[in-house]
């Protein structure tokens, strides 16, 4: 069987664990630059607070509900999830983490315990972290997806939901609309609509040819899940990544170069962090950098380049080099910046990097520097000691985070204080 | 002396010196090494559910909590009669020593000048968590 352990409203329970006088109220949490809504508590929800709402149109709304504001504080979001993921691993031998705030678990028979009771125990378990979950179990992940959804929607009381009789199954399907499905997207929704489907139940009875059909193998998989045949494998090895992109907007619009490459250098560095950590060299670096397309009182402009490195590298010195000279090449004066990004392409394992006959660069030395560097930064708790002289500045790109929470598990200067 | 330097230097080569290699005896201990105390094992045995806390106020300094020092808070531990928490009454955290006297609970200070609370039927009550230590700075 699989089970898929969720965080109900992660974000807003995060806060919400630090301020108890929150229980009952609405939270929303801001994107970067507290741009718009990316999460609700359920208070916030019935209030018909949409996910990427602006929270500038809200101000009023939020103001006269008492909606509490945060900005998004991904620390601690980051250090809790971690205390629920390590809880969950030591409750199950596979775990996949798929996401900040959802994990597949692999279940083997369990002749001494029934799945609902090892389910309520497991949920027990990680509530004392802090968080609360709801759990779906079934004998396959989009079932399990499924099963999940009906704990939170219809048995809030005891967050746990075990499909394991094929009338369960069959409840479920019944109550789950066909966007409710994972693996259904707006496209699918919209042509299954079309054809008259309005509950998860009416795919499972559609014949197999039509789905195969205008589906093709996707929708094929989605039928065998659904009837209870997996066919999505676990994955607890997280794959490394193809290519890593840093980009971010400005918390004011920027128009200077030395500014930009302020941003730029930063967001480099951690793209370059990145890459090492997977073990990986990139052969191509992307630089773009764009205007603000809602401004329609500004001009427009968006560049982006490609520059190919010699050798394939990992090293923030010499990243640091093509991403200033992408810069140079991209940026033009007169406008008001909004965003600039870099992105490591056609990553290769740094074991498989061939050197070049003209190089001359001390590769070796490089290396080194940035293991150093790495582990001084690491024992500093992820801080960044030591970086580079292109990283420091005005640091006016830095994001606005006007309502951000302490973080409370990170920092001894930001724990939470009692009087008493 | 000049002389017979400048003769060593045109006679001698230069031997690469690569690194100190230990020549004297192995420690009698090697076999016998062990990690060192650590001390975030003492004060957290469950990470997952230990949080960090500093307490303002006096209210308990009889129990060895001084204003500005930290707690170690584990949501773990069940709740107890004698138990030091970190309480939730009324949507306000407070750190008290929880006592069961007869059928009612009570959030007992540890300082005479503080009274003790009881928790009415109606309150809106909940521990977070049980204190297992506090980190006073003796300096």
């Amino acid at each position: 069987m699989i089970g898929l352990v969720d965080c109900n409203n992660f974000y807003a329970s995060c806060e919400r664990l630090f301020q108890p006088r929150l229980a009952g109220r609405p939270i929303v949490v801001l994107s970067n630059n507290d741009g718009c809504v990316i999460a609700r508590s359920d208070e916030a929800k019935a209030l018909g607070i949409e996910m990427g709402a602006p929270a500038f149109l809200m101000e009023e709304m939020l103001s006269s509900h008492q909606v509490a504001v945060f900005s998004s504080n991904y620390t601690l979001y980051g250090s809790l999830s971690d205390r629920v993921m390590q809880t969950l691993h030591m409750h199950c031998h596979t775990v996949e983490v798929y996401s900040i705030d959802e994990a597949f678990l692999y279940l083997y028979d369990m002749p001494h315990i029934s799945y609902e009771q090892y389910a309520i125990n497991l949920r027990a378990a990680v509530k004392a972290t802090g968080i609360p979950v709801s759990i779906g179990i079934a004998p396959t992940k989009t079932l399990a997806k499924l099963a999940n959804r009906y704990a939170k929607e219809k048995k809030k009381a005891l967050g746990v939901h075990v499909l394991d009789e094929q009338d369960k199954i069959d409840e479920v399907l019944s109550s789950s609309a066909i966007d409710d499905i994972w693996g259904v997207g707006p496209q699918y929704t919209k042509l299954l609509q079309r054809h008259g489907f309005k509950t998860a139940m009416d795919l499972v009875r559609a014949p197999e040819e039509w789905i195969r059909k205008n589906m093709t193998v996707v929708g094929q998989r989605l039928l065998n899940e659904l009837k209870g045949i997996p066919c999505i494998e676990m994955e607890t090895e997280e794959a490394p990544r193809k290519n890593i992109c840093v980009a971010r907007s400005f918390g004011h619009l920027l128009s200077e170069k030395t500014e930009i490459a302020e941003a730029l250098a930063n967001y480099t560095a951690i793209a370059a962090r990145k890459l090492r950590k997977q073990h990986s060299c990139a052969r191509v670096i992307n630089v773009f950098l764009q205007t603000n397309n809602f401004r329609q009182q500004d001009e427009q402009y968006f560049r982006s380049i490609n520059l190919q490195l010699p050798v394939p590298s990992s090293s923030t010195t010499e990243l640091l080099q093509y991403a200033t000279k992408a810069l140079d090449l991209v940026y033009r004066s007169g406008y008001n910046f909004k965003k600039v990004g870099v992105m490591l392409l056609e990553l290769i394992p740094s074991n498989q990097v061939q050197s070049g006959i003209f190089d001359q660069r001390d590769r070796p030395k490089d290396q080194r520097l940035m293991t150093e560097v790495d582990a001084i930064n690491r024992s500093w708790n992820g801080k960044e000691l030591v970086k580079f002289g292109r990283q420091s500045g005005g640091r006016r790109w830095t994001l606005r985070q006007e309502r951000l929470s302490p973080c409370y598990t990170t920092r001894l200067q930001d724990v939470l204080t009692i009087n008493i | 002396m000049e002389e017979t330097i400048q003769k060593l230097a045109r006679t001698s080569t230069v031997i690469p010196f690569y690194k100190i290699i230990a020549a004297g005896f192995p420690s009698p201990a090697q076999d016998y090494s062990e990690p060192e105390i650590d001390l975030s094992k003492v004060l957290q045995p469950n990470p997952t559910t230990t949080y960090i806390i500093r307490i303002k106020g006096d209210s308990m300094r009889e129990a060895n909590m001084p204003d500005g020092c930290l707690a170690v808070v584990d949501r773990s531990i069940k709740p107890y009669s004698g138990a030091i928490v970190l309480a939730v009454l009324n949507g306000e955290f407070t750190v008290k020593r929880l006592v069961k006297a007869g059928r009612n609970w009570v959030l007992h200070p540890e300082n005479p000048f503080y009274k003790p609370m009881l928790i009415s039927e109606d309150a809106d009550f909940q521990v977070w968590g049980v204190i297992t230590h506090t980190i006073v700075d003796q300096k």
